[in-house]
């Protein structure tokens, strides 16, 4: 009976909510918060919420965001999902300077680290590559297509990133990978040289990070669908660590609490100095920190930072400072009986997010009160959508529901008994069209 | 083959007994889809990959935890990609009686039959074929989950699956995007064998490995010495079939290359 009941969800495809995201920009100028298919900004200097403008003739984004990221030493920044498009958003103005067309939707975005090109990866596991550089007059030209410089087989890329020497780009997909790949000096070509697959994730890879600045060296960081973040040494995809926040969230929880809840991991973060990892976990009201040790290659348990019962976050996002926030942001979009005026976020930070400040025993980190947050209501009415998001119980208990599913209907691979099967095979389409 | 049969189970559970398995009693669908999701077991990283199934001559299964021998054993270095109902391999297996190669196939079926028939020449023949085995997998999504970097120095593609329609091309297990993978579990000087009976199709395979930046084609004259090159088309069953009925093939063989920065 319980397995028709998912059938039926499955069929009505009501289950593809899309998770609220955030983005910090690099040197703290602004923040950016993307919920369905609303993008909203507040300039951190300016103290005002942003109002984007946009003269690339392209569309406005219609359906939900699924990625957004700065790039270019936070000159530019990318959005893109379900509808298809990719823009791209000079942030120095916040003029959106181009707008591209994806043949399917999109699951992830990022720019090369000299911010040259923006990459795009869609629905099918294909990466796409568009030159968004300026040339000598300092326009983006416009005219460049998209050109396909590799894939994940017919599978999802779940996270893209750039390592920090721009050498390679790592790509996380739905079926266990990360695949590293050597970035050519022209990408316009392809990029076809595999320097390693990182293998080891029992169940989908939902985020990558690389190390910024660890001597020479830098590692990278995944989260997956098996509630764990792991450490790889990702030029030759050897595993280095493995935490499971399974261990620790048994023990601090009361018992039922996590009992057939999911504890996929739905984003990760690193500090500045990368010491500290902050893990977001699909059903844990709070931020999980990892303290992440390079000399010694090991993971291991900080804290959890708690915040109230009705906030999981769903994505992570620091800058370089001065201030070294940890921005989180809870929210979905997509959801049966939501209208647009409904689309509503929560946004929780946490001060200080560097390993020191967070062990030191006598100072019990917590989330910033919303009285306590920088520009305080006017950053918060902009970036939630309402000033009372934390009083509509109702808004975020759904949310909350959606979220616990969301991840889980899009990445998991069903799995069908045995008579389920046949039955399916049985209800082939091909076969009653021939009777 | 004038012995009658001996009921119901006359295909499987002949373990040992030197018998060769029947191919009636192992009929399956000419095709599977590539693209659906897998619900049979695949290792998670080559470390996790069983070679005592595979290869007991060469790894014990009562060793306990790995000893200095399976460090020395050989790896796998021929993979037949499609192998089907397993022609090629036994056709290779005395060729190159000192290395590993497995055959990859999606088919479950068509997987039996050749762990049979593995199985039989193994005890009809002592000390021959303990070099092959084959494991049901889906080639196409799991490579890099068997084979580590440059580990291979063989891939065949023998008669793939032609994939006529435009719509299905990205179902075909040759394809710029699967090639890198291909590359990287390659060892540079490697050599990447493709033979089908489907013009289309074996133009399709060619522009593929000549627009790739890790592969170039092997010259004539090597090809004509190579002893690998007959088998392609007179070990198969497929091959065997389009001799049957004199049809043509076309061939691509590709070596791994380095790639050339300009």
């Amino acid at each position: 009976m319980e397995d028709t009941a998912v059938e039926e969800a499955e069929v009505s495809g009501a289950a593809e909510f899309a998770p609220a995201l955030i983005a910090a920009h690099p040197f703290g100028h602004s923040v950016a918060v993307a919920v369905g298919p609303d993008l909203r900004v507040f300039d951190l200097h300016g103290g005002c919420a942003v109002s984007l403008s946009d003269d690339s003739g392209g569309c406005a984004h219609s359906d939900a965001i699924r990625a957004i990221t700065f790039g270019a030493g936070g000159a530019l920044f990318a959005s893109a999902g379900d509808d298809k498009l990719v823009k791209v958003w000079k942030t120095g103005s916040w003029r959106c300077v181009r707008t591209i067309t994806s043949e399917k939707r999109v699951s992830a975005v990022a720019f090369s680290n000299d911010g040259l090109y923006v990459t795009f990866a869609d629905k099918f596991g294909v990466v796409w590559l568009v030159t968004v550089g300026e040339d000598a007059e300092g326009q983006v030209s416009a005219d460049s297509k998209p050109v396909s410089i590799f894939g994940h087989y017919c599978s999802i890329i779940t996270s893209m990133k750039f390592s920090p020497d721009g050498r390679f780009i790592g790509t996380a997909d739905r079926d266990f990978k990360i695949r590293v790949t050597s970035f050519p000096k022209n990408p316009m070509k392809g990029a076809t040289e595999i320097q390693s697959f990182c293998l080891g994730h029992t169940e989908f890879v939902s985020c990558i990070a690389f190390t910024r600045n660890s001597g020479g060296s830098s590692f990278l960081l995944s989260g997956g669908g098996d509630s764990t973040v792991r450490l790889w040494d990702h030029i030759n995809g050897c595993l280095l660590d493995t935490y499971d926040v399974r261990d620790k969230l048994g023990e601090l929880s009361e018992p039922n609490e996590t009992e057939d809840s999911n504890l996929a991991i739905a984003d990760i973060c690193l500090a500045n100095d990368d010491s500290l990892v902050a893990v977001a976990i699909q059903s844990l009201n709070g931020m999980m920190l990892l303290a992440c040790d390079l000399v010694a290659k090991k993971l291991s348990f900080l804290k959890v930072v708690r915040t109230e019962k009705s906030y999981i976050p769903t994505s992570l996002s620091t800058s370089f400072g001065p201030d070294e926030h940890l921005w989180t942001v809870m929210g979905a979009s997509n959801m049966p009986n939501q209208s647009a005026s409904q689309l509503l976020t929560r946004v929780r930070i946490v001060p200080r997010f560097q390993k020191d400040a967070q062990a030191s025993a006598d100072h019990d980190t917590a989330a910033l009160d919303d009285a306590e947050v920088p520009h305080g209501e006017k950053l918060l009415l902009a970036l939630q959508g309402s000033l009372d998001a934390s009083k509509q119980e109702e808004v975020l208990s759904a949310v909350l529901a959606a979220l616990k599913v969301s991840m889980h209907k899009m990445l998991v691979k069903k799995n069908y008994s045995e008579e389920r099967r046949e039955q399916r095979k049985r209800g082939r389409n091909d076969k009653k069209i021939k009777k | 083959m004038t012995r009658t049969s001996s009921g119901a189970n006359g295909g499987g559970g002949q373990q040992g007994s030197g018998k060769l398995p029947r191919k009636r009693f192992y009929r399956a669908r000419a095709h599977s889809n590539p693209l659906s999701d897998s619900h049979f077991p695949f290792p998670i990283s080559p470390d996790d990959f069983d070679l005592s199934q595979h290869y007991p001559r060469y790894y014990p299964a009562d060793k306990g935890d790995l000893s200095d021998g399976e460090a020395n054993a050989p790896l796998i270095r021929f993979a037949d990609v499609g192998c089907g109902f397993g022609g090629l391999l036994v056709g290779l297996s005395p060729l190159f009686p000192d290395k590993l190669m497995i055959g990859m196939e999606l088919r479950d079926k068509v997987t039996e039959y050749v762990k049979e028939r593995v199985l039989a020449l193994r005890a009809s023949n002592p000390g021959q074929y303990d070099n092959i085995s084959v494991v049901r997998t889906n080639s196409m999504k799991y490579i890099p989950n068997y084979f580590r970097k440059a580990q291979l120095s063989k891939m065949f593609f023998l008669f793939p699956d032609p994939h006529f329609k435009e719509k299905n091309h990205r179902r075909r297990v040759i394809s710029m995007q699967l090639l890198d993978e291909y590359a990287y579990v390659m060892e540079v000087g490697g050599i990447i064998y493709t033979i089908t009976d489907v013009e289309e199709l074996g133009i399709w395979m060619r522009s593929c490995l000549e627009k790739h930046p890790l592969f170039e084609a092997v010259p004539e004259e090597e090809i004509k010495v190579d002893p690998v090159v007959t088998l392609l088309s007179t070990a198969t069953e497929e091959g065997q079939k389009v001799a049957r009925n004199g049809g043509q093939t076309f061939q691509a063989i590709f070596r791994r290359i380095s790639l050339q920065e300009e």
